[in-house]
């Protein structure tokens, strides 16, 4: 099952592991939707985990060391057992908890046996965690992606958003640049849109203190969207769940008492690559979208 | 450390935890504040990453753990990213979330730790998150009842909440991992 050298190939299947995630199945359906979608159309095979559980996510890392490592390997044994060597993710937020629980296991024989007493199975951190992204990017390539363009989005202009945990730290996640990602600028590109350059690329949305700290991630989303908005961007994409949920959800409580921006539509790159390549709107979940991309669409 | 100063910074209990249970070497912060300038939740700390940084060598536990910033910070990596000394800031917070939760009893009306026990506690039952469940109890332990109210017809027409919880296959498994996990914790 494993993936063994097919980078260069073009007409055969990549297989992968898919691990959804939470979020995947609730808040972020259309993500979900969208990225098998789009992986059917790139011949990318994706099974999923059998049996996934929650990775932990910020709760579990926040409160107990033991478990924040202990949930993804559990998952990873699972993807292991199932016979294959590559996890496909697509919330930013499980990727990093995954590979995470993946870099403490590889570089930490305590962390390892620990791991290894709480799920009572062995792992030994062999089984690469990839995100989408980077699948796009580095397994199927932006020209083989540009080749398959149906609908060029020419003179869209479109402001790439990372957020944080898809870069950042660099020693467990590198793909990209953490500083100054250029990925999905160029999967937008390769579309045919416009990607601007802005600096908040990887500014922070405040994630799940929306609910805690409503107030303070409000402020942190309209700071993100009117900067957007003044690097002349007409959309955003995003490649996590929460990111999508601070922007496009809660853009109205952000935008509430802070001023005059245009509504912003905020489209995960799979929905955007799946309008490029003239996949089905349905299949793209774009009903889900609280700002609806409908202008962007129908030009 | 011998002196012949008033400041007799002896109490190094607080900074030998940090740096046990965080794997990390705060003890090198040098405090150029580059941690501080590109935190996005800066703004709305009481103390800024680099102060916690310094309160820790100092061994200031009171105030670092009682303070708000370590349940604003958003663990979003840039501090641990961009640390020329290569200090895992986030790291250390996480350290510290769980300090104060452990030692202080006011810790528990956090609204992020009541946050992180609604979450949790969804998993550890039914294996995955179980969004209308967990936010219920998130709503009843913080009582912070109307909040976000108004988003609640909107996520369901737009059927990003559903009511029916769903269990994971693997939700045995993922109580016993709870279990061990919280005896290996005490182990540390």
């Amino acid at each position: 099952m494993t993936k063994a050298s097919s980078t260069s190939s073009t007409s055969s299947t990549r297989k992968y592991a898919f691990f959804p995630g939470c979020s995947l199945e609730s808040t972020a359906w259309d993500f979900d939707k969208s990225t098998r979608a789009l992986c059917r159309a790139l011949d990318i095979e994706l099974t999923d985990i059998p049996d996934w559980v929650c990775c932990g996510s910020t709760p579990a890392h926040s409160s107990n060391a033991s478990l924040a490592v202990a949930l993804p390997v559990l998952n990873l044994q699972k993807a292991q057992a199932a016979g294959f060597s590559e996890v496909l993710t697509a919330c930013a937020s499980c990727y990093a908890r995954l590979r995470t629980a993946n870099y403490a296991v590889r570089n930490d024989p305590i962390e390892r046996e620990r791991a290894e007493r709480i799920t009572e199975k062995p792992y030994d951190g062999s089984v690469q965690v990839r995100h989408i992204l980077d699948v796009l990017i580095n397994d199927v390539g932006v020209r083989e992606i540009r080749k398959r363009v149906k609908t060029r989005l020419d003179g869209l202009k479109v402001a790439s958003y990372y957020g944080c945990l898809l870069s950042r730290p660099p020693e467990v996640v590198a793909f990209d640049d953490a500083e100054h990602p250029t990925c999905m600028d160029e999967l937008v590109k390769a579309a045919g849109a416009e990607a601007v350059d802005w600096p908040f690329k990887t500014e922070c949305c405040g994630a799940s203190l929306s609910i805690t700290k409503s107030d303070m991630v409000n402020r942190m989303s309209f700071r993100i969207l009117s900067m957007a908005h003044q690097a002349g961007a007409e959309c955003i994409v995003v490649a996590c769940p929460l990111c999508q949920i601070n922007l496009d959800f809660r853009q109205a409580d952000a935008k509430k008492n802070r001023g005059d921006l245009p509504d912003i539509p905020v489209l995960y790159i799979t929905q955007f690559l799946g309008l490029a390549l003239g996949l089905d709107l349905e299949a793209l979940g774009l009903d889900a979208l609280t700002i609806s991309p409908a202008a962007l669409v129908s030009r | 450390m011998a002196m012949n100063s008033t400041l007799e910074w002896t109490d190094t209990a607080l900074l030998r935890e940090v740096e046990r249970r965080s794997g990390t070497p705060v003890s090198a912060c040098f405090q150029c504040h580059k941690c501080s300038s590109g935190c996005p939740v800066g703004p709305e700390m009481d103390l800024l990453s680099s102060q916690i940084m310094r309160l820790i060598n100092l061994g200031a536990k009171d105030e670092v753990l009682e303070s708000e910033a370590i349940w604003a910070c958003a663990s979003c990596q840039a501090c641990t990213t961009r640390c020329p000394m290569g200090i895992d800031i986030a790291a250390v917070m996480d350290t510290l979330r769980m300090m104060a939760v452990e030692s202080r009893a006011g810790a528990r009306r956090s609204r992020g730790r009541q946050f992180n026990k609604a979450f949790l506690t969804s998993v550890r039952w039914q294996g995955r998150v179980f969004e209308f469940g967990m936010m219920a109890l998130y709503k009843l332990i913080s009582r912070d009842l109307f909040s976000d109210m108004d988003k609640v017809p909107k996520m369901l027409a737009k059927r990003k909440l559903s009511f029916w919880p769903k269990f994971a296959r693997g939700a045995g498994e993922v109580r016993k991992v709870f279990k061990r996990a919280e005896e290996e914790e005490k182990k540390r």
